[in-house]
């Protein structure tokens, strides 16, 4: 019986359920290994040649490339392993979570700075859809 | 004589206000008016100074992996590290724990049915540090021990609001069964609103907000009915980290039998970088 999920419906948002986890289990482990300088190191060194190193797939290894976040989201990472990226190319978190929106980091700032996104319009995906 | 939970507390935990104090940024005019309203809070805990804190938090990929994910992970240790979270450690004191006092909660809490994963090594990241941070500033040592409770917000399904709600309640139980005279508080972190992922990043939605805060105060067991969808549409995505808070309130004494808690201190403010802050303050009278 498939189980009852009713977060499909929210617009720009990708919950990490357990069945993302399951698709993004070898992209987040290889975030995670960066939180050791020497692997930094070695990414930094040959992109390609350390991503080779994990199970991961084509797509999941050219978004990393790409620094592509919301394409990795929907590959099964999870922002707070991602992240770890972001802070190996020493990148703010403000700065990785503006690339995944429709604004620059600069952007990004000022609408929180002028009290966020606001939640009227952004419940629905049907609010979305019939924006655009 | 027996160890007695006291007051809860109940903050977000954003990494840049961690960030903010451990740069000297807090004079800064987009930080005066989050720190000015912490002032009351720091002056009641400096008059109320607990003996022990159980802080509830959230691990965000720091502590723990995918490897393994604990639903609810009680910290057993004597101390605990701040966490490198990529942008190097917070420069914060060890945290100190309380391994007397774990023990006692996890013999308490799992015979009353809560299968607790018990943690005996590791850090603690921004989620545990930062609430510290904010209550009691810039200590050279942080002025008591901490038991650590991290729950995991991070991949779901998490734990249900009434699940939370009880857990709380069990914590109460087994710190009023320890042997010690001890002024214990329980701190629930993280929220409010705030989405971090995806083109809906940014989202803060006040309405909910102070809805969450006058419900936790005045009818937390409804609240805690409330399913995760609408803290998600709501709240954002990373707004789930609001059922933390209810473990905190469900130590309280009026869901226990007693009379209802104090409001000692409330405060808002948008934004903290990417999120909406808030804190509540509630004494046992």
């Amino acid at each position: 019986m498939a189980l009852d999920k009713p977060y499909g419906d929210v617009p720009g948002t990708t919950i990490f359920d357990a069945d993302q986890a399951r698709k993004g289990y070898g992209l987040n482990q290889f975030c995670m290994s960066l939180m050791k300088a020497e692997n930094r190191d070695r990414f930094r060194a040959d992109e390609r040649a350390y991503l080779d190193e994990w199970a991961m797939t084509e797509e999941q290894k050219q978004g990393v490339i790409d620094r592509d976040f919301n394409g990795l989201i929907a590959t099964g990472g999870n922002v707070y392993f991602l992240a770890k990226i972001g802070a190996t190319d020493g990148m703010s978190f403000v700065q990785i979570v503006a690339t995944m929106t429709e604004n620059d980091a600069e952007g990004h700032a000022a609408m929180m700075a002028a009290g966020g996104r606001p939640i009227d319009g952004n419940r629905y995906t049907h609010e979305w859809e019939s924006r655009a | 004589m027996s160890a007695r939970i006291t007051a809860s507390v109940y903050t977000s935990h954003v990494p840049a206000i961690g960030v903010a104090m451990d740069l000297g940024k807090t004079e800064l005019p987009n930080w005066v008016p989050l720190f000015a309203g912490y002032e009351p809070a720091r002056q009641w805990i400096t008059d109320n100074p607990p003996d022990a804190v159980v802080l509830v938090y959230n691990d965000h990929g720091n502590a723990f992996s995918l490897e393994m994910i604990p639903t609810f992970a009680l910290g057993m240790a004597a101390a605990y590290e701040p966490a490198d979270e990529g942008w190097g450690a917070r420069p914060v004191p060890t945290v100190p724990g309380h391994p007397e006092l774990a023990a006692h909660i996890a013999q308490s809490v799992i015979q009353q049915d809560f299968d607790l994963t018990l943690v005996n090594e590791m850090t603690v990241d921004h989620g545990c540090t930062v609430p510290l941070s904010i209550m009691f500033g810039q200590p050279e040592e942080w002025p008591c021990p901490i038991v650590p409770l991290a729950v995991n917000v991070v991949q779901y399904p998490v734990p249900s609001g009434r699940r939370c709600l009880a857990l709380g309640q069990a914590i109460r139980g087994a710190v009023e069964s320890f042997d010690e005279d001890l002024n214990v508080q329980i701190w629930g972190t993280g929220g409010m609103s705030h989405q971090l992922q995806g083109p809906r990043a940014g989202l803060i939605n006040p309405d909910f907000d102070h809805m969450f805060l006058d419900r936790l105060l005045n009818d937390p067991v409804g609240l805690s009915e409330m399913p995760h969808i609408d803290y998600v549409r709501e709240a954002g995505s990373e707004g789930i980290e609001l059922v933390m808070w209810l473990i905190a309130r469900g130590a309280m004494a009026d869901l226990d039998g007693g009379p209802a808690p104090r409001e000692v201190h409330r405060h808002y403010h948008v934004p903290a970088s990417n999120t909406a802050a808030g804190m509540l303050v509630l004494d046992n009278p």
